[in-house]
């Protein structure tokens, strides 16, 4: 039993059990907070399996907009139990995420032409959600029609602790497919590919058919963490799921806690989390924007001096002191989980 | 539909798209010349729109010292821009550059709403507004596109008649090789990021006539202004003038068409799929 | 007129010149061989301030052109010609050789150093509207040390001037490189052809892995056995 293993056991059984806590009042807040945390978490993950490669997507909002509104639209209208629906969510994301991968890793569509080609994507699902206003309410937003009581089958409840431990095992979920992920074949072919996909392909790694399916993977995982947080919100809305805005937070967040390692995205989600959280109960609603804005000088900060993230960079100040340090590269070093 | 309403569309989608080329040539001369993408180049148009509101709206100045004070504080924001933010990571991987020019989007935005709120500000301008044959043409459209037009030979001038403007464009090709002409990249860096800015700032003051400005006003028209740059070839300055009126006609006639935002679709779709026919842009050769 | 003390160099962990001196005296033309990789284009960098040194100096008439960056020490006189010419490929003739004349000072002189490098090479003023990327290599050898002159230097420094060219090409250019010095340039020229180069300059030195291994008069140097043994394939 290694010392990771202790702490990561502990931190487990930790997070199992809180919500068994007695915190008074503050017991509902805690919940939603910490389930906020494990969703984007999530979703954060899920964005970092392809930016971690150098697929950087700031389109996500499309596969998060279209996974939500597809298991929310397919209960209100037509009653479908959201099990399925985020199934038919999933699916949705990945015919897009198909779509557009094939031609753009066909034709080699890379660096910056592929991230303003997916916030074009992400754009335009965020347009069309308000163009087709008759049935999605456009920019108004959607409410979950409730079953006015706990429903496994539409999973609906009103207590927050059943969203918070489906919530924790979808987070759990998205960690285990990130490690199984970091260490298979697969990894070192697809940063093959992030560093050279010629000379990748002359080595028969099938460059295009790789990218693809970590493309797919993402966007499947984004669309599921959306139908997710859907259906725990209970209320859907283009500019909060969809769009460049959420895009870029999904990115920010992973980024701030550091792309390359497993507990990036979630170090970063927690951050910006409690930064939110911190100022609106500090400012309440007195300073509006005043969170996003420390957030964005926080995140310019950060790219300057600190690539790697905190976590990241944490990381790698703890590897530095265990070996010699290597020439400075611009590029932040890679670090595994 | 009445056939007026269309051409009227189309003429509008002219109108709008000289505006639209200010915007991209800003960006496309940054891009071009320091290959870095300013996300937020749209938020800095969005200030400069506020100090015209400010300027002429709240503190009752003529319309053209508005107008002056636009230009220099998109000249001095595109200046601290660089130095505060591009150059630290002029070579960090271009998601670094990426992120850190985002992260400044999210602050602009974010600031803007908390000084001055998500309304909606603009100023009122009195001018004329003429009829040709049922179409109509108000002064609030022409007078920014007839600048916009001018800007652009100006800058086009600029370029391939000054020294420094030369020098921009040598720059992107050769960076080393510019330094042993006896010419400080870093200076001349400098320099296309204030006159980069600085159309940034004569975008503003042009896109007040028409629109009112609010903190999310860069999410409307941010996007569409990449598009345009990498439909006409990043740093490609011929090719954004052309795409330019490409998208605002589709959006122009697409409005009308179908609805506002299909417009908008209906642009970003012929963009992914301009990305899979021609990546380089629609002037590229084919390679 | 350049004086190079002692200087050592090099790229990252990589060490290209060890303890460098040399000199040139104003108005002579002085060549730099070796084989390659001995560090001779790694030399001109560091003269022209591409490159900084590790340790050592080196000045022009006196002034001391140390830890002095590219931009400034062409405002020293010093105009250096790139290995692979380096041109701007987009810009035409005309304005490749007027971003030649950047400094304030050659500026003011533009018309008459255009009138000069016109009049030296003469096929540049026909294509004075050609984008340099599309000109042959010869024209574009010529195009880049024409620019280099535009800044009215006092030194010119060449790197492998030659390199790509076809033989006859090779012998044009180097007499255009001696009209150049009759004009009054004082010239450093690192070249791989040595028969050639000996032929043209009045002293050279011969680095070899980052040494100087041997200076002396250009003919003395063409009669040093192992010379011709090893360069000049005799």
């Amino acid at each position: 039993m290694t010392v990771g293993r202790v702490i990561g056991a502990a931190v487990l059984a930790a997070l199992v059990l809180q919500p068994l806590i007695p915190l008074g009042g503050y017991r509902q807040y805690v919940l939603h907070v910490t389930i906020q945390v494990f969703i984007w978490s999530f979703i954060g993950s899920a964005w970092s399996l392809m930016g971690r490669f150098g697929l950087v997507s700031l389109g996500h909002g499309a596969f998060l907009g279209v996974g939500a509104y597809t298991s929310v639209l397919l209960w209100n209208f037509f009653g479908v139990s959201p099990w399925l629906g985020a199934l038919a969510g999933v699916a949705a994301a990945v015919l897009i995420a198909v779509v557009i991968g094939i031609p753009c890793f066909r034709f080699q569509v890379v660096g910056h032409y592929f991230g303003l080609v997916t916030l074009a994507v992400g754009e335009v699902i965020r347009l069309l959600i308000i163009a087709e206003r008759d049935w999605t309410a456009g920019s108004l937003g959607l409410t979950l029609k409730t079953t006015g009581g706990d429903s496994l089958w539409a999973l609906q409840y009103a207590n927050k602790q059943v969203f918070y431990y489906a919530s924790l095992v979808v987070f759990l979920a998205g960690l285990w497919i990130w490690h199984r992920l970091d260490r298979s074949m697969l990894r070192s072919a697809l940063e093959a590919i992030g560093e050279d996909e010629t000379a990748a392909a002359s080595v028969g790694i099938r460059v295009t058919r790789l990218k693809l399916g970590v493309t797919v993977l993402s966007a499947a995982l984004t669309a599921l963490g959306g139908s997710l947080y859907a259906q725990y919100i209970a209320y859907v809305n283009p500019e909060t799921l969809s769009g460049i805005g959420v895009s870029l937070k999904i990115v920010f967040a992973v980024v701030l806690g550091g792309m390359y390692s497993l507990l990036g995205p979630v170090v970063g989600t927690a951050l910006t989390t409690a930064l939110a959280e911190g100022l609106r109960i500090a400012f309440g609603l007195k300073f509006l924007g005043m969170a996003d804005t420390i957030y964005g000088f926080l995140l310019v900060v950060f790219i300057i001096f600190l690539p790697s993230g905190i976590y990241g960079s944490i990381r790698e100040a703890l590897r530095r002191r265990a070996s010699p340090p290597a020439p400075a590269s611009a590029v932040p070093a890679k670090t595994t989980a | 539909m009445d056939p007026i309403f269309l051409l009227e569309a189309a003429i509008n989608g002219i109108l709008l798209g000289g505006v639209l080329a200010l915007l991209a040539l800003g960006l496309n001369l940054i891009f071009g010349v320091l290959d870095v993408v300013w996300i937020a180049y749209v938020d800095l148009v969005m200030l400069c729109m506020y100090a015209v509101y400010f300027v002429v709206t709240v503190w009752g100045w003529p319309f053209w010292v508005g107008a002056l004070a636009a230009l220099a504080l998109g000249a001095l924001l595109g200046v601290s821009v660089h130095v505060l933010i591009i150059s630290p990571i002029l070579t960090s991987a271009p998601i670094n550059q990426l992120l850190a020019t985002g992260g400044l989007l999210f602050f602009l935005q974010s600031f803007a709403t908390f000084l001055w709120t998500t309304d909606h500000r603009s100023v009122r301008l009195t001018l004329p507004s003429w009829e040709i044959a049922g179409i109509f043409l108000p002064a609030t459209r022409l007078i920014p596109f007839a600048i916009s037009i001018l800007a652009v030979i100006g800058l086009y001038l600029f370029l391939t008649r000054t020294y420094i403007g030369t020098a921009i464009r040598a720059v992107s090709q050769d960076r080393e090789a510019m330094a042993l002409m006896g010419a400080d990249p870093r200076r001349v860096y400098l320099v296309t990021s204030a006159v980069g800015g600085l159309m940034a700032g004569l975008a503003g003051t042009l896109l007040i006539f028409q629109y009112a400005v609010h903190p999310f006003f860069g999410g409307q028209f941010g996007p569409l202004t990449f598009m345009i740059c990498v439909l006409g070839g990043l740093g490609n300055m011929v090719g954004a003038f052309v795409a330019s009126f490409i998208m605002s006609e589709v959006i122009a006639v697409g409005g009308v068409v179908f609805s506002t935002e299909m417009g908008y679709v209906i642009a970003f779709v012929i963009f992914i799929v301009m990305m899979f026919v021609r990546p380089g842009g629609i002037l590229a050769k084919r390679s | 007129m350049l004086e190079i003390q002692n200087v050592t160099a090099g790229y990252g962990h990589f060490t290209a010149l060890w303890d460098v001196s040399l000199r040139v005296d104003a108005g002579e033309a002085v060549a730099v061989v070796g084989p390659n990789g001995a560090g001779k284009t790694t030399l001109l960098r560091v003269i022209s301030g591409l490159i900084p040194t590790r340790s050592g100096t080196f000045g022009v008439e006196g002034t001391s052109l140390t830890g002095l960056a590219a931009h400034q020490i062409v405002a020293h006189g010093i105009a250096h010609v790139p290995e692979g010419r380096r041109l701007f490929p987009a810009l035409t003739v005309a304005d490749n050789l007027k971003m030649g004349a950047f400094l304030p000072a050659a500026r003011a002189h533009h018309a008459e150093s255009l009138e000069r490098v016109y009049s030296l090479f003469p096929v540049l003023a026909e294509r004075r509207t050609q984008r340099a990327g599309s000109m042959s290599g010869g024209e574009q050898q010529m195009l880049a040390i024409g620019r280099a002159l535009m800044s009215r230097p006092k030194l010119i420094l060449l790197d492998e001037p030659s390199m790509g060219l076809a033989p006859v090409m090779v012998l044009r250019l180097f007499d255009l490189i001696r009209r150049v010095r009759a004009e009054g340039y004082t010239i450093l020229v690192v070249e791989q052809n040595v028969r050639q180069v000996l032929k043209l300059v009045d002293r050279a030195y011969l680095l070899e892995v980052g040494r100087i291994r041997m200076e002396g008069r250009a003919a003395e140097l063409a009669e040093q056995d192992f010379v011709r043994k090893a360069y000049m394939g005799v």
